[in-house]
């Protein structure tokens, strides 16, 4: 290695800092308008409605973690997203008096709590279960599934398939979890205070905001380095990561529980947002709708689930008030859309097209990364004056 | 594979122009039952629900689209031509009604959603909405924490009687109760219970259970179909198993679980003679649906029918066929939305304004000529309402073939169920209120 | 035992006439996922369509009065195949076209489809249920003496098995005995060589998408005998027609028909309690009785045949016949 090629390395390596400086500070900035600014200009009803879109965010997050990265297209993430919030909203049902059972069981004749019930007493054992046992369930999915090999097209009928099970499940059980109506949680107390006060409605959002960025670094760290790299690969090319010497099933079923440990953190905080949870989380449209989030902020990037989710989801608000059926049409159009057009979804789009655009309106030229002889080429060098030459 | 390239420009022109043309069928060739949405006012900061300036706001809030549409679009017909006609005489203390229409989307967080929405944003004097319970619910907290007001059309399965909510539409007691009683005496004494699976079914199936107990019958079976669910073999076997001899089916199923049900009975070979069946969730528009040959000779328990014969009903049913079509049809849910805002109507006056709490406690008392009859409001909330037994006649409509002599007085707890056998409610004395034990 | 034999065969014919109401709705999509590997989520859509086809043919023959109105029937079937087959070939050539080899896409895609179907039909004919009423010689049925109540075999049933039946010995007949069956097969297989050997590719997959869309049309046609048509109806379908298709295996005509049956006749003895019944009398199996019982309600049938679905699905990923091969994957 040349000494001109050593440079080309510590020169990538600066690049790289440099972009993990900016993108810290944008996070930094970005969580400062979210919790300091926006909270203040903002209605308490449009907070809420924000902090809901925000916790949708972190869904799309875990969805992008999977499949933009991942390659596996899960259509029950709504599974693991009604378990965190059923696990929440538990916890506050049982906020009652001693020996009183939430009052939904004297409706079928219930007299004692079912037992599943029992832990989400514990308020510190509650957050651990939201995230734990989404997670887990989602593990053994992945396990039973991956370990098969089954993948793509059959992998994403199997979730469909497993989200109409636990569908059909809550819906039916009526003595167990109270059904289709699913619980609710705006009138039950946290800390002595209601839940649905706007106060602590307020604190939620915060907590939201908290838990998108935390979860946003979450994905980061895991899709940089090595291990981002290698569930690129296994997206791309899982038999080639197979014939190498590496296991992908384990790493399926990783990456796989931790998307459905952040879809219950998610879920948690939507509920307590919305101030309900039914088994509707756990349909088939909304799981897909999620898939359409990510798409159109673009797979594998991380903002773009974000950018995504609050794009649809406002749009969503605004077209269902005003022509409420012009918007399941504009649904339908913007899957077709996201599909043919515009695979790479808002962000690829912006950075293929528009942003070197501003960069050569401003004058820089994206840096040419190659391989470090072909930067000590004279020839190389010499084409590459002539092919800047400003004209 | 490689494909060629489609096109960007083209696919974004057409897709726009598809959907440019789907938001001018819809603005253009709109038919009546589109909900109208006028323009929440921005801005506005008065904290009494909207009574200044010359309209008063009030909020609908159905589900325009998703499975409940088929039901609650009527509803709001029903709503909507009573404002029509209360702005055309006059409006409500000299002003006019301006509905805000909210669609809940079949989704019961998103009625939540909408409900904050509509008292928040749009600062409406009152909500008329929801249907199933599941709906109603989700939006209880809200109206409860906002200290708002619901008037809610549907009957339900009881065992609710919320300070911020109005119910127009029957208790068990006015409507599952009486048809238990008339089956127990003219049809038979053993009961198949058939129900959609959710709370309204689950609950009225308790009800009839102890009640069946108590007056001498037998439940033989009770199974639940999920909702939307079409294949009902599997329950005919087990009606022909419990049942061989013939017997009574109660039919608390839902949508469109009722059009594979009554299909597939008539094929199975069980018809009215042997296995009459009474439903407490079809009226007029769902015997249009799933076709009155299908029903002929089975019973349902309402309120309401078409074919009532008072002079309110009859002036009614020609005004709505005048105003929507005259193959349209009226039924209980509608009637009952009707009448709440008429209802609502006379307590603002009574109160002098739309506030809540007046007009709350103004409410309690009214009295109107209904097309049913005459209701009354009590104190717990709910009305008195007629109770009639209908039998589908060949051309979708019912013959009333029984009907209690005067309105009957609600009971939104069960006194068969024992866990709230006893109890009342009464919002008009504070030492009694949701719940309270009533002497024997 | 005569009574066990007449109980037996009831059984079966209420299994075998469930899972021919699978069978004939996963048809369509056995062919467009099993030849083409096209996921079409909006085949339960097609499905609608060829529904709302049969009652705008029986408005149209009501109006003509007896004896046409009784004959609608027979004439909706051939207009819900033509008039779903058409869509299929729009949506083929519009959209499905650049989307072959990413089947993921092509997921979204139809999704996206079938809520703009769906709608569409809602804005242009109404958001409500649809009436769809069957003739009158396929309301009642064939009556069998047992005890004081005669159990009926529904003509409504009888009536779809019978068009299953044929349209399965249809598509096998045309898959294999004609010319254009000879393409599809061949473009299946190998679709560069076909095209060296001077197929056209393009034509071959428009026809067998609209092969299978026509398919989900006549299945259309048949469920409106026995439930409603509406904006949704589709939506009740999709996911078992998918579940028959990947149990049976994908690309396996016969693999689809057994996988329906035997969904059929699972879904038949759980929900109806059968297997509790059969179960009951013997003593040490009563804890799996309790298990069967608390499955019966048809709530939790479902339940529990997806769970035995997902479980069968461990045991053989690729279905009852698994395509032949030596591929590393799927």
């Amino acid at each position: 290695m040349t000494a001109e090629g050593l440079s080309s390395i510590q020169q990538k390596k600066a690049i790289a800092t440099r972009r993990l400086l900016i993108e810290g500070i944008a996070i930094i900035v970005f969580g400062i308008i979210l919790m300091g600014v926006i909270p203040s200009i903002l209605p308490a009803f449009q907070l809420k409605l924000l902090g809901r879109f925000l916790s949708l965010a972190i869904v799309a997050l875990g969805v992008d973690l999977i499949w933009g990265y991942t390659g596996l297209l899960s259509l029950g993430q709504g599974i693991f997203f009604a378990l965190g919030g059923y696990g929440l909203a538990m916890h506050l049902s049982l906020q009652l008096p001693e020996g009183q059972i939430p009052s939904f069981f004297s409706l079928y004749g219930v007299e004692k709590l079912p037992f599943f019930w029992y832990p989400y007493y514990s308020f510190p054992l509650t957050l651990i279960l939201i995230v734990v046992v989404p997670g887990i369930v989602a593990g053994i999915l992945g396990y039973v599934v991956f370990r098969n090999r089954i993948k793509g097209v059959y992998f994403s009928i199997l979730t469909q398939a497993a989200l109409l099970v636990f569908f059909n499940f809550f819906n039916g059980q009526q003595k167990l979890i109270n059904g289709t109506n699913g619980l609710k949680t705006d009138t039950a107390e946290l800390f002595g205070q209601v839940v649905g006060s706007p106060r602590m409605q307020w604190m939620f959002y915060q907590y939201t905001v908290l838990a998108l960025i935390a979860v946003y670094l979450l994905c980061r760290w895991l899709t940089s380095g090595r291990f981002g790299r290698l569930l690129v690969a296994i997206r791309d090319d899982e038999n080639r990561v197979r014939f190498s010497g590496y296991d992908p099933t384990w790493f399926k079923v990783l990456v796989f529980a931790v998307s459905g440990a952040i879809a219950g953190i998610a879920g948690a905080l939507s509920t307590i947002q919305s101030g309900i949870i039914t088994p509707s989380e756990m349909e088939v449209a909304f799981s897909i709708e999620i898939v359409i989030w990510v798409a159109v902020g673009g797979r594998a990037t991380l903002v773009g689930a974000l950018i995504g989710t609050l794009l649809v989801q406002y749009a969503r608000v605004t077209l269902s008030a005003k022509f409420p059926e012009a918007w399941l049409f504009f649904q339908g159009f913007l899957f077709l859309l996201v599909v043919t057009v515009l695979p790479d979804g808002i962000i690829g789009w912006l950075t293929a097209f528009i942003w070197p655009k501003v960069r050569s309106r401003f004058g820089f030229t994206a840096p040419i990364m190659t391989y470090p002889s072909l930067e000590t080429d004279p020839e190389v060098l010499a084409e590459r004056e002539q092919l800047t030459k400003p004209k | 594979m490689v494909q060629p390239n489609f096109g960007r420009r083209k696919f974004l022109l057409y897709g726009t122009a598809a959907l440019g043309t789907s938001i001018l069928l819809k603005a253009c060739g709109a038919p009546p039952e589109e909900g109208s949405t006028t323009t929440p006012d921005e801005g506005d900061t008065t904290s009494t629900p909207s009574g200044d300036g010359d309209t008063i706001k009030v909020g609908i809030l159905h589900s325009l689209s998703g499975t409940m549409a088929i039901s609650e679009t009527t509803v709001v017909d029903a709503e909507k031509l009573a404002i029509k006609e209360i702005n055309a005489a006059g409006g409500v203390l000299g002003k006019q009604i301006e509905a805000i229409i909210e669609d809940g989307e079949s989704d019961w967080p998103t009625f939540a959603e909408k409900a904050g929405k509509l008292i928040d944003q749009d600062q409406v004097a009152v909500v008329f909405g929801c249907w199933t319970s599941a709906s109603r619910k989700a939006v209880l907290d809200v109206f409860e924490s906002k200290d708002h007001m619901l008037w809610y059309p549907v009957q339900y399965e009881g065992q609710e009687c919320s300070q911020n909510v109005f119910y127009t539409g029957a208790a068990p007691n006015q409507q599952i109760e009486p048809a238990v009683e008339w089956l127990l005496k003219n049809k038979g004494k053993q009961f198949f219970l058939v129900g959609s699976d959710y709370v309204f079914p689950r609950t009225a199936n308790t009800v009839i259970k102890e009640q069946l107990k108590a007056l001498g019958g037998e439940t033989v079976g009770e199974d639940y179909l999920p909702l939307g669910n079409t294949e009902v073999t599997p329950i005919i076997t087990r009606i022909q198993q419990a049942l061989p001899d013939g017997g009574v089916i109660f039919n608390t199923l839902n949508g469109d679980s009722n059009v594979a049900f009554f299909k597939q009975m008539q094929g199975a070979g069980l018809g009215p003679d042997k296995y009459p069946v009474m439903s407490v969730s079809v009226a007029e528009e769902e015997v249009r649906q799933i076709g009155p040959e299908f029903l002929k000779g089975h019973y349902a328990s309402w309120n309401y029918f078409q074919t009532v014969k008072t002079p309110e009903n009859e002036k009614w049913v020609a005004d709505f066929k005048a105003e929507y079509g005259d193959d349209r049809v009226t039924n209980d849910p509608m009637e009952a939305a009707y009448i709440m805002v008429y209802l609502w109507k006379q307590a603002v006056e009574e109160a002098g304004s739309t506030d809540i709490e007046a007009v709350r406690a103004a409410a309690v008392g009214q009295t109107f000529d209904a097309p049913e009859g005459k209701v009354t409001m009590n104190a717990n909330h709910h009305i008195s309402k007629t109770v009639r037994i209908g039998e589908i006649m060949e051309d979708g409509m019912f013959e009333i073939v029984y009907e209690t002599d005067g309105p009957i007085d609600p009971q939104p707890w069960n006194q068969f169920v024992p866990d709230t056998k006893g109890y009342g409610c009464d919002w008009t004395d504070p030492a009694k209120g949701e719940r309270y034990k009533m002497e024997a | 035992m005569a009574d066990f034999a007449l109980q037996l065969f009831i059984g079966a014919f209420n299994g075998i006439s469930i899972g021919s109401v699978l069978l004939i709705a996963a048809l369509g999509l056995a062919i467009v996922f099993g030849l083409m590997g096209v996921i079409n989520l909006a085949h339960g859509e097609l499905m609608m369509l060829g529904a709302y086809a049969t009652f705008f043919v029986q408005n149209i023959f009501n109006g003509w009065g007896d004896p046409w109105a009784q004959m609608y029937t027979i004439a909706a079937i051939p207009v819900a195949f033509v008039v779903t087959a058409l869509v299929g070939l729009i949506l083929e050539r519009g959209v499905i076209r650049f989307l072959y080899g990413r089947p993921l896409e092509t997921l979204l895609a139809t999704w996206g489809v079938s809520l703009i179907l769906r709608q569409f039909v809602r804005t242009t004919v109404s958001t409500r249920n649809v009436d769809v009423t069957a003739p009158a010689w396929l309301r009642g049925g064939i009556q069998i003496p047992t005890g004081a109540v005669p159990i009926q075999l529904p003509y409504a049933r009888i009536f779809i098995i019978i068009l299953t039946i044929i349209c399965v010995v249809g598509v096998y007949f045309f898959l294999n005995r004609s010319s254009w069956g000879l393409r599809i097969r061949a473009v299946t297989q190998n679709r560069p060589m076909s095209a060296c050997l001077g197929i056209p590719t393009a034509q071959v997959d428009a026809l067998t998408f609209a092969l299978g869309s026509g398919l989900a049309g006549v299945a259309g046609c048949a469920i409106t005998l026995l439930g409603s048509v509406g904006p949704n109806t589709g939506q009740n379908y999709i996911i078992d027609t998918f579940m028959v298709v990947v149990v049976g295996g994908v690309g396996n005509l016969f693999g689809s028909i057994i996988s329906a049956m035997v969904i059929g006749i699972v879904t038949y003895l759980i929900g109806s309690g059968t297997f509790a019944t059969l179960l009951n009398p013997v003593e040490w199996l009563q804890p799996v009785v309790g298990f069967f019982n608390f499955f019966a309600d048809s709530s939790m049938a479902k339940v529990m045949v997806f769970g035995l679905i997902i479980a069968f699905l461990q045991v053989r990923p690729a279905g009852i016949f698994p395509p032949k091969g030596r591929a590393v994957e799927l």
